[in-house]
């Protein structure tokens, strides 16, 4: 068999930081067509020169149709090719002898439908030439405010603020779904790769590139499967790299079910091995699609892994017992505060606060507590080696509560040092409090559990 | 690491696809992991003989090329007290399928755990260990790790296991030999690196635990076809 998952060393410069991109294969006649699509967002919305090729040539939009590769006056960085898949080996032939930088191959209708010789044909004209390209049957690459070869229109898109967090997914689908996840929790994006069937660029390749990507300080994947032995290349590559790697694993349940022939087979089923090697080698997996972004938005913020024991304050009660059952419940400990950690607290409390508020951990300040309670608190806390993290339950309806108290805090773990996760319940309501954390890393999660994945996700980052 | 006398055991057992007990437990000594005494004969004087020599009670356990799965046939004796229990026995296992011999074995106590391997497609050699004994594919109670393991690697899967408290001493019991446990864990890692391309998978099922050490009580080795 082919080895598919030899690391490729090819440069990927022109793939991802193109100035000229070729989209190969637009309509004269469909607007709609997935190249008219993606040749219309990248000429109106990004800084890159882009030039339309199909083999009739014409004028679309008042611009030069080119009818070969060979027409384009410059020099072509990346090809994005959307034509239909018996003609995407001839063209890839054509970028390939037009000194073309690489390519995108959006276009299915290969392995994936049965035409695997198709594939195959390409895989071994671009390693003989050193060509790099993703896909085919994919969306391609997303870089926010340079590019993206996504056959979605803009205006359908939810759009994340650039940021530090890398997503290769084998599916374009759950892509996408993660980066409106991501623009929605306000985690920012350096670069998303939809990998598709993943012919010569696969994980390997990308993880390796990211590792020395200075944009990305967290890689994430959506991985359905890898290739014999490439599992093990891609946790030996990971240990050797410093950047947090989160992995969310697809097809679990499809375990090879063949009759094992003895109790360690049985056991050590696909996903089972899958998990715990990840693990052994201090990869984070996230169970479904929530912990991907808690795990996201977390790592972005911090990089450094820490112990397992939490400190909590809140305005409420309740909030404080959910947080720590849910802790325990994560494996995380919710340690009993000495009597000197308490006492720095209450002796900088508001004296309304001082005799009621509980302060054992979870740190209770009650209802009446102001910005100055909360902040007292975290100094505190964040001192504490008792506690490796903090999680901050904020109510913000609660009336001694403002906006700046997230600015507030954030400026406390900029002094301690010490991982802050905020818990603040409505996110258009409270984007200002939201913000003030956000903007100056502290990230926050619009529920209890997300603020203690957050915890755990960092918690996890190294091996176990 | 293979020696002269590890390669001929494989290159025989090539053909019926697997390395029965007596010559798997004769491969993990050479590898440097604790086996019980055993004797393999073939005729009943030479197992009275051997009996007498381990002293009763003994384990006796058929060999066949054909038996994979001994306990399933009946194939296994644990705690043969005297001459007449294992002349029974003998001729019970002298009618099984592919009969070439009976091994005479020590009994030995303990903590069982289970430890094996496999060759996964996407990782490679992996290692597993866990509570053994007949309920492990029910409680499933176990800990994997991609070969080859590291010391830190051990303790962690010691540590994972939630039968942990049985190996640490619970109540009453006394802690077992860890240190020994992890230099068996660090040999079978080993030895499966350097079997990697030959074997399908191993079980050592149940390797006996206690305060003064561990010992594989059973081997099995699949080899890859």
């Amino acid at each position: 068999m082919t080895d598919k998952c030899a690391e490729v060393s090819l440069d990927f410069t022109r793939l991802f930081h193109p100035k000229t991109i070729a989209v190969i294969g637009v309509s004269l006649t469909n607007d709609s067509h997935p190249a008219n699509v993606i040749y219309n967002k990248m000429h109106l919305r990004y800084p890159v020169k882009v030039y339309p090729v199909n083999p009739r040539g014409g004028i679309l939009k008042r611009d030069r149709v080119y009818a070969d590769i060979a027409d384009v006056p410059v020099r072509i960085d990346l090809a994005v090719v959307a034509a239909r898949a018996k003609f995407v080996p001839k063209i890839l032939q054509r970028c390939i002898e037009n000194d073309v930088g690489s390519a995108v191959i959006i276009s299915g209708g290969f392995a994936e439908s049965g035409r695997s010789d198709l594939q195959e044909k390409m895989v071994s004209m671009a390693r003989e030439a050193g060509f790099p390209f993703i896909g085919p049957n994919c969306l391609g690459i997303y870089a926010p405010t340079r590019f993206d070869t996504f056959f979605l229109p803009g205006e359908r898109l939810v759009r994340p603020d650039p940021g530090r967090v890398a997503i290769v997914s084998q599916s374009g689908g759950v892509l996408v779904d993660q980066m409106v996840k991501f623009a929605e929790q306000g985690i920012g994006l350096s670069l998303a790769v939809s990998i598709g069937n993943k012919a010569l660029i696969r994980e390997l390749d990308l993880l390796n590139y990211l590792a020395d990507d200075p944009e990305t300080r967290v890689i994430a994947f959506y991985i359905e499967g890898f290739e014999k032995n490439e599992g093990r290349r891609f946790v030996q590559l990971a240990n050797r790299i410093s950047k947090p790697i989160i992995v969310l694993k697809a097809g679990k349940s499809a375990e090879g079910r063949r009759a094992a022939s003895s109790h360690t087979a049985s056991l050590a089923g696909d996903y089972r091995v899958f998990s715990e090697v990840l693990s052994q080698h201090g990869i984070v997996e996230a169970q479904n699609e929530f912990e991907m972004v808690s795990f996201c938005e977390a790592l972005s913020c911090y990089q450094k892994s820490i112990r397992e024991r939490v400190g909590i304050i809140s305005v409420s009660g309740g909030h404080g017992v959910l947080a720590t059952d849910i802790c325990i419940a994560r494996g995380l400990t919710v340690p009993q505060l000495s009597e000197s950690v308490q006492q720095q607290i209450r002796e900088n409390l508001s004296a309304s606060i001082q005799p009621i508020a509980s302060l054992e951990n979870p740190v209770d300040l009650t209802g009446s507590a102001r910005d100055d309670d909360f902040v007292a608190a975290a100094n505190v806390l964040s001192r504490a080696p008792a506690v490796d993290s903090v999680i901050l339950l904020l109510l913000p309806y609660s009336p001694g509560i403002s906006s700046d108290l997230g600015a507030r805090l954030s400026y406390v773990f900029g002094r301690e040092g010490k991982p802050l996760m905020a818990y603040v319940p409505h996110q258009e309501k409270y984007r200002m409090l939201i913000e003030g954390f956000e903007l100056n890393d502290v990230p926050v999660s619009s529920s209890i559990d997300g603020a203690v994945l957050m915890v755990e996700a960092i918690r996890r980052c190294r091996p176990c | 690491m293979l020696n002269q006398e590890m390669g001929e055991i494989i290159r025989k057992a090539q053909k019926a696809g697997w390395i029965m007990e007596p010559e798997a437990k004769r491969l993990l000594s050479l590898a440097g992991i604790p086996v019980p005494e055993f004797r393999w004969v073939s005729t009943l004087p030479e197992a009275l003989k051997a009996a007498e020599a381990i002293r009763y009670p003994v384990v006796a356990k058929v060999v066949s090329p054909d038996i994979i799965h001994k306990s399933e046939v009946r194939g296994v004796v644990v705690g043969i007290k005297d001459k007449a229990q294992l002349t029974d026995t003998f001729s019970a296992f002298s009618k099984l399928e592919g009969f070439c011999g009976i091994l005479i074995e020590e009994l030995v106590p303990g903590i069982e755990l289970i430890v094996g391997a496999k060759i996964d497609y996407q990782f490679g050699p992996v290692i597993l260990m866990g509570i053994g004994g007949t309920g492990v594919e029910i409680y499933q109670d176990t800990a994997l790790r991609m070969a080859p393991l590291s010391e830190k690697d051990v303790t962690s899967m010691v540590d994972s296991l939630k039968g942990d408290k049985l190996l640490k001493g619970y109540r009453s019991t006394e802690p077992v030999d860890l240190v020994a446990l992890n230099q068996l864990m660090l040999n079978f890692s080993t030895l499966v690196m350097a079997l990697e391309n030959r074997f399908e998978s191993i079980d050592l099922n149940p390797v006996k635990c206690t305060a003064n050490g561990s010992i594989v009580a059973d081997a099995r080795i699949m080899l890859s076809g």
